[in-house]
């Protein structure tokens, strides 16, 4: 994929800002120079996902206005090489960073790092346009509900109007046991309605409570289902043509044999 | 027993909706102001062989319809004012 790419969503609360972290973390772990923006301003959350609310010192907006310079405000993450955060502002709102802004500071970054991760709020606003603005590609993050689809659908014909045309499809939080009950949007229906191309599918997970809750993203994680579909599509982006994950297999033989008896 | 078997699966219910309310939300955002206008274009051009039609007051665009059978669905709706009906057209229908 192209090095800057959004991750976005329309809605909230479907895990663009989990799947930043998880994804910015595997491209480190996988020896690339990333830099993570958090464009969600007012309502900062990346930090304390990533583990790094105690480091902030400068953020986004002091860049944009010259209160400090754009190396000052990255944070370095000291467990992983490679990994930066361009923290939001929490106490001002959307209006103070212009797209304009944005793309500049997108493209002095695109200098420095194989990766430009740019986290992107909810809701199609201003924070929207900045988040878009200095783009070349997005991650759209959908779960497998009306609300999720519908909103994400709406943003993936907002993205084709930025000029964004790499556009791909991240299902995230899906249950296979849902789905083969018929009681989830499957795989294949969610692609058939939204029509872009699929770049992974997170199956839901109770490690990523754990993993947020010791800010240490899931992708770190061996046993971690979750963590395991990052890597992948850590992969992905960087070129790597690895299958979906079968959600069916990591069931495991009592999940089978339960299966079976409930049937 | 019939609503057992016949009951459809909730994520197709799901499906059907979405495919229905995207082809509403598509429809209603600007990107698709020029799929309008592209239609109105090609429909005025085949109305205006056998009618004279007001162009200023044509009106096209989508909406969702209930109906009493089928629940709410989408239309595409136009109000097309006809000036006058060409003589031709007279001639031919044999007034």
């Amino acid at each position: 994929m192209e090095k800057v790419i959004v991750i976005t969503s329309g809605k909230g609360g479907v895990g663009k800002t989990t799947s930043t972290a998880n994804l910015g973390t595997g491209l480190a772990m996988a020896g690339k120079k990333v830099v993570l923006i958090d464009t969600d301003i007012g309502l900062r959350n990346l930090d304390v996902v990533l583990g790094l609310e105690n480091r902030i010192v400068y953020d986004l907006v002091d860049v944009v206005e010259g209160t400090c310079k754009l190396k000052q405000a990255l944070i370095r993450d000291k467990r992983y090489d490679g990994l930066y955060l361009l923290p939001a502002a929490q106490t001002r709102n959307k209006m103070a960073v212009s797209p304009e802004q944005m793309k500049e500071l997108v493209e002095e970054l695109e200098k420095e790092f194989d990766f430009v991760l740019i986290d992107c709020p909810a809701g199609i606003e201003r924070g929207f346009k900045n988040a878009v603005a200095g783009a070349k590609a997005a991650i759209v993050v959908t779960v497998p509900e009306v609300s999720s689809v519908r909103d994400a659908d709406r943003i993936i014909g907002l993205l084709s109007s930025s000029g964004i045309e790499d556009v791909r499809l991240l299902i995230n939080r899906i249950r296979p046991d849902l789905v083969r009950k018929g009681d989830m949007l499957a795989i294949d229906d969610t692609l058939e309605i939204l029509g872009i191309e699929l770049i992974g599918v997170v199956p839901e997970d109770e490690t990523i409570f754990r993993s947020s809750n010791l800010g240490e993203p899931a992708v770190v994680d061996d046993a971690s289902l979750a963590g395991k579909a990052y890597r992948n599509v850590t992969a992905r982006i960087m070129g790597e043509d690895i299958p979906i994950m079968d959600l069916e297999q990591s069931v495991g033989f009592f999940g089978k044999l339960k299966r079976l008896f409930s049937r | 027993m019939g609503w057992f078997f016949n009951r459809k699966k909730s994520s197709q219910v799901a499906k059907d909706r979405l495919k229905l309310v995207l082809i509403y939300d598509r429809a209603g955002t600007s990107n698709n102001d020029d799929m309008i206008n592209m239609m109105k274009r090609d429909i005025l051009q085949v109305i205006s062989k056998y009618v004279e039609i007001d162009e200023q007051e044509f009106e096209m665009d989508f909406r969702s319809v209930q109906s009493d059978e089928d629940g709410v669905s989408s239309q595409l709706v136009a109000n097309i004012p006809i000036r006058k009906i060409k003589q031709q057209m007279l001639k031919n229908t044999g007034r």
